[in-house]
């Protein structure tokens, strides 16, 4: 019986961590999606680059983990502000679905573009964390994990004053909300568009270090993002506090199947997420904190 | 439609054909005798690229009628037309059916399924539909994987072979003829019936939901209906897939298949059946000729011919995919009018 217990307290503690990342990745997607009404496909991408770009200034020019993090999070912010200046911009006004379309396409591009440029195997991230675990009563927990976890938190504490507090980030949050009265009111809508993309981009790059400390590194670290949908729609897709809780819960849950279930269904772990994310979309589409949309013709 | 001068229509029946001038009828029969005589000009490797075309085609039309018609986004599309792959080989090993009899109940048991999916997501638009969709086609493809005894899991499975009184489509050209009757049969009936109530309903959905509704669209029949026909087509297009490369593996049908069939409606040209055939052979063919073209850089990246291919041709998909949305939205059947429009009124400029 407290094996028993152990084993879900085990379970709950890795879940939490790995769901902290996602709910830093659901960030980067709520902060877009706030201000430009886009769901950005490629963030994923993003997110890989940057796990690889520290790497290798890790591995090669052989930086301080710190200074290597502070400088990918410049380099994807980089990033964000010219995917955001030359293949956005010119798109303001155009349908949503084009413009979505044109996140998946540069997401299926930046795959291969970054296998070619630093191989398709798989690699290992120098972790700065001890690899020796921390043992708190029978619980196990990796420096890693619980770094990623620290990190996470603080990353949301920082964002929850930035949007509550700071007045670039109620500029934001005007521009999210009605666009034309934010401008007539002296706000630089283009700016803040620019802005978010930086951001969101930056929080990838916290997503993708955190991650590639934690997981192999190889391509599919992209894919980790896809696996954060269920937790945005859980949320609700404008809410930052929905991409918070939204993360653990998926983080929490897809951790449970896969602790109890994987016996009997191998590899359901994958996919509890996506049958999650089926069903909430179905019961509830505009998730726990999302503003639910009334219809006019 | 702008038709040339001196053409006059004079009863609703000349009206509503389908070919509406001696001209078109003429290029049109120009078409069909090239299509005829096509695959005793060329090579093997040619008739293979465009044998898999025709394939896509099928696929890519289904796929407008979904999303460029009705305007429901699906990211899920590879899902059905794995079904139909499926559903090909799991008929031909159990049951032994001819193939004129597997290939439609291919595409009905995709039907099936798309509707039972389509009933869930009626409630669902925009970007909402595209993750369900997308959700929806990773758990296919989980399933196909961990199904050993239906779909022998990860090792794939063999098609049947097409055998009719004694006559057996083995060959590349004998293939051909089977793709392109087939191609030829949906393609005309996709171009009717979105020329009929049905499909001015599905532009109705797509142009303003509510509005539809209100004019007396039934919503919830139409939108099923549209997943119903796409699906259709899809688990058709599937099945022929799985008979012509005579193996089908749960691998192939990943989220880029699906995102390959979006490059080509948008290529091609959204809510359009000539544009779904257009980028279908577009995105058929060009990645092979670059293929050719660039081969020689495989050496240079370290990668085996094979690897690259494929990642080339993943990012041929994403780079036609941007250019077209940006430069031209109405895809290459935009273009295809513009150049029909100038030349029909030439030496005029409109």
């Amino acid at each position: 019986m407290a094996g028993e217990l152990n084993y879900l307290l085990q379970l709950f503690v890795s879940g939490l961590s790995v769901g902290s990342v996602y709910a830093v990745i659901g960030i980067g997607f709520v902060v877009i999606y706030k201000a430009t009404k886009i769901l950005n496909f490629a963030h994923g991408e993003i997110l890989m680059i940057a796990a690889y770009f520290c790497l290798v200034l890790i591995e090669t020019l052989h930086v301080h983990f710190l200074i290597a993090f502070l400088l990918t999070l410049a380099f994807c912010a980089v990033i964000g502000l010219m995917v955001e200046r030359f293949i956005f911009r010119p798109m303001i006004g155009e349908p949503v679905f084009a413009v979505v379309m044109i996140t998946l396409g540069l997401s299926i591009i930046l795959r291969p573009l970054t296998g070619m440029v630093f191989g398709f195997g798989n690699l290992m991230f120098p972790s700065p964390f001890p690899q020796k675990p921390i043992v708190f009563s029978n619980v196990v927990v990796s420096y890693a994990h619980l770094w990623t976890f620290i990190i996470s938190c603080s990353v949301m504490a920082i964002f929850f004053l930035f949007f509550k507090y700071s007045k670039v980030g109620i500029a934001m949050r005007a521009a999210a909300d009605r666009q034309i009265v934010a401008f007539l009111m002296g706000i630089n809508v283009k700016r803040i568009f620019s802005l978010s993309w930086a951001i969101a981009a930056a929080t990838a790059g916290i997503a993708g270090i955190l991650l590639a400390n934690v997981m192999v590194m190889n391509l599919n670290l992209s894919f980790v993002a896809i696996k954060v949908f269920p937790a945005i729609i859980l949320g609700g897709l404008d809410s930052i506090v929905g991409a918070l809780i939204g993360g653990l819960i998926i983080g929490v849950f897809e951790t449970l199947v896969g602790g109890y279930l994987d016996l009997y269904l191998s590899g359901i772990k994958e996919i509890s997420a996506y049958i999650l994310l089926f069903i909430i979309l179905i019961v509830r589409p505009y998730g726990l904190f999302g503003t639910e949309e009334i219809e006019r013709v | 439609m702008l038709l040339r001068s001196k053409t006059f229509i004079e009863t609703y029946q000349e009206d509503l054909s389908l070919f509406r001038t001696i001209w078109i009828k003429f290029w049109m029969a120009i078409l069909l005798i090239s299509i005829l005589v096509f695959p005793f000009m060329v090579g093997r490797y040619t008739l293979y690229t465009i044998n898999l075309a025709g394939i896509y085609i099928i696929g890519a039309i289904g796929l407008n009628i979904l999303t460029g018609y009705t305007g429901q986004i699906s990211i899920g599309h590879a899902a059905f037309i794995a079904i139909g792959s499926y559903a090909t080989t799991i008929l031909g090993e159990r049951t032994g059916l001819p193939f004129y009899a597997i290939i439609p109940l291919s595409g009905i048991i995709a039907t099936l399924i798309g509707v039972l999916v389509g009933l869930p997501c009626l409630r669902l638009k925009g970007l909402y539909l595209a993750m369900a969709t997308m959700s929806f086609g990773i758990v296919v493809q989980y399933v196909l994987f961990q199904w050993d005894n239906l779909t022998h899991g990860a090792l794939g499975m063999a098609a049947p072979s097409i055998v009719f009184w004694g006559f057996k489509v083995d060959s590349d050209r004998k293939f051909y003829f089977l793709i392109a009757i087939t191609v030829f049969l949906l393609g005309f009936a996709a171009k009717n019936m979105m020329r009929m109530k049905i499909g001015r309903a599905f532009v109705a959905i797509r142009d303003r939901d509510i509005a539809a509704d209100v004019i007396g669209v039934n919503l919830t029949q139409y939108k099923v209906m549209a997943f119903g026909i796409s699906s259709f087509y899809a688990g058709i297009s599937g099945s022929l897939f799985a008979y012509y490369t005579t193996h089908v593996n749960p691998e192939y049908f990943t989220i880029f298949l699906s995102v390959e069939y979006l490059a080509m409606i948008i290529v091609g040209g959204m809510g359009s059946i000539l544009g779904s055939i257009l980028g279908a052979m577009f995105i058929g063919i060009v990645p092979e000729w670059l293929r050719i073209f660039f081969g020689f850089l495989s050496q240079s990246f370290h990668l085996s011919g094979l690897v690259f291919t494929q990642q080339l041709k993943v990012i041929t998909y994403g780079t036609l995919i941007i250019l077209f949305l940006i430069f031209e939205s109405g895809g290459l059947f935009a273009i295809w009018q513009r150049v029909k429009t100038s030349f029909k009124s030439w030496p005029f400029t409109y």
